[in-house]
């Protein structure tokens, strides 16, 4: 379970205050696989670094099960970074590394045995349907197959959350359906929570069961993908949703 | 004769091989702390950086074959004696090892800076980061500052043949300039021309085969 208590975050920049999180709170159960949507300055970005440990709050926390994210420090930090799952915005893969070495990357640096480490990364490349590229290099693999790779990757240190940060924003209409396929599928194998930050609603709508709508740092909405579609609430939503009309 | 030239040849590619490998051992480390210490580097501590990039551009500033005499002192001190290969290659090497820092600092800034963040948040640490991300993905850029150093040093070394340093251009200097035999110094002006010729060749082939970033 993660609980996101009372966030705020700003940055100062000359003599401007931005609040990019005003005060945010949130609960997400675990195996939930929930999106959170926003346009851009919404503040997707400054909650996926505060989520990821990259950055520390002005106040309030992140709480995942019983452990304050960030009282964590030195070695407990470390070992809590090693222990989430980030899909990054851009893959973010090794150029000079094949796939392989890639998805073994959060696993040898947690020093894994190497016998270990072959077991779980080729079951990893069966999951994400990687078959016959173990050898390939990221500049020989399409988009689609890049996604698939940061993927398993995220999913090498069996994390509890898989954080994805646009997972699908440089891929074309139906490598994002492969692919929100694929997280669907994960989702039902394994444990783990998935959280997507996007900016699209029709990755939302597709395979979210939750939606937390963000706009100008505040969580404006909160609920069902269904409830928050049809019947918004926040003007924010009633916006975005207006957008979605010709397909929904 | 040509024995002359084959012993001045054989010489040069002793000392350009021999500082290349010394300029890259000192400065390699010291390109890794130029580019970790920056302010958003991966260690940042901005003072140590300034120091050190000071302390770098102050050698470089120098014109190298000023830096050789001034270096005599430092030499002798080294290998006993301020003139011969050896003591042309302790000068190489100091005068190289501001400069292979800055080319390793260049090729280690090329790495995308959002995987060096994704492998921090990865959990990886300074030293996984250093050895397993900027140095691996930097290979191709890291042999070609191999290629360039080594290109450079064979006109130092020719510098350093001016005091005494042997090697090609210790010849070119005692026989073509003062005995007037310019066909020596031709000769030696197209062998160090082929040297660089080679270097240039065989570095970028290997840059190449090793650059997985074509398809």
């Amino acid at each position: 379970m993660i609980r996101i208590e009372n966030l705020t975050k700003s940055y100062q920049s000359n003599d401007e205050k931005l609040v990019a999180l005003n005060n945010i709170s949130a609960t997400i159960g675990s195996r939930e696989l929930i999106g959170i949507i926003g346009s851009s300055g919404a503040g997707k970005s400054t909650l996926i670094r505060q989520l990821s440990l990259i950055e520390r709050p002005d106040s309030g926390t992140i709480w995942l099960d019983d452990i304050d994210l960030f009282k964590l420090r030195g070695k407990d930090l470390l070992r809590m970074r090693r222990e989430l799952g980030i899909v990054f915005q851009g893959y973010q893969l090794l150029e000079q590394k094949n796939v392989f070495d890639n998805i073994a990357f959060p696993l040898q640096i947690i020093n894994m045995p190497k016998s270990k480490i072959k077991e779980k990364v080729n079951d990893l490349i069966q999951l994400v349907g990687l078959q016959g590229k173990s050898a390939a290099y990221p500049a020989q693999l399409s988009g689609g197959q890049k996604q698939r790779v940061a993927i398993a990757r995220a999913l090498a240190s069996s994390p509890t959350l898989l954080l994805c940060d646009e997972p699908t924003s440089a891929l074309d209409v139906v490598t994002t359906k492969s692919i929100l396929d694929l997280l669907v599928k994960i989702h039902q194998q394994t444990n783990v929570t998935i959280l997507i930050i996007t900016h699209e609603l029709s990755v939302v709508k597709a395979i979210c069961e939750r939606v937390i709508v963000m706009d100008d740092g505040y969580f404006v909405e909160d609920g069902p993908v269904r409830e928050v579609f049809y019947q918004p609430k926040h003007e924010k939503t009633k916006l975005l949703m207006s957008y979605l009309e010709g397909t929904l | 004769m040509t024995q002359l030239l084959i012993k001045g040849s054989l010489d040069t590619i002793y000392i350009v091989s021999m500082s290349t490998l010394f300029a890259i051992i000192g400065g390699l480390p010291l390109g890794v702390l130029l580019t970790i210490w920056k302010k958003d580097g991966i260690v940042p501590f901005v003072a140590g950086e300034r120091v050190l990039g000071s302390i770098v551009n102050a050698v470089r500033s120098v014109p190298f074959i000023i830096l050789i005499i001034a270096l005599f002192p430092i030499t002798r001190f080294i290998v006993g004696r301020a003139y011969g290969i050896q003591a042309s290659i302790v000068a190489l090497v100091i005068g190289a090892i501001p400069f292979v820092a800055r080319l390793i600092e260049a090729a280690l800034l090329e790495v995308d800076d959002g995987l060096i963040k994704a492998a921090t948040t990865m959990g990886a640490t300074p030293i996984q980061i250093i050895f397993k991300v900027y140095l691996v993905e930097s290979v191709p850029s890291l042999i070609r500052s191999v290629s360039l150093t080594m290109i450079t040093l064979v006109g130092y070394a020719a510098m350093a043949g001016v005091v005494g340093g042997g090697g090609l251009g210790d010849i070119a200097i005692r026989y073509g300039l003062h005995r007037y035999q310019t066909d020596i110094m031709f000769i030696t002006i197209i062998i160090m021309v082929l040297m660089v010729q080679v270097i240039q060749s065989v570095f970028n082939f290997i840059a190449d085969r090793l650059d997985h970033r074509r398809t």
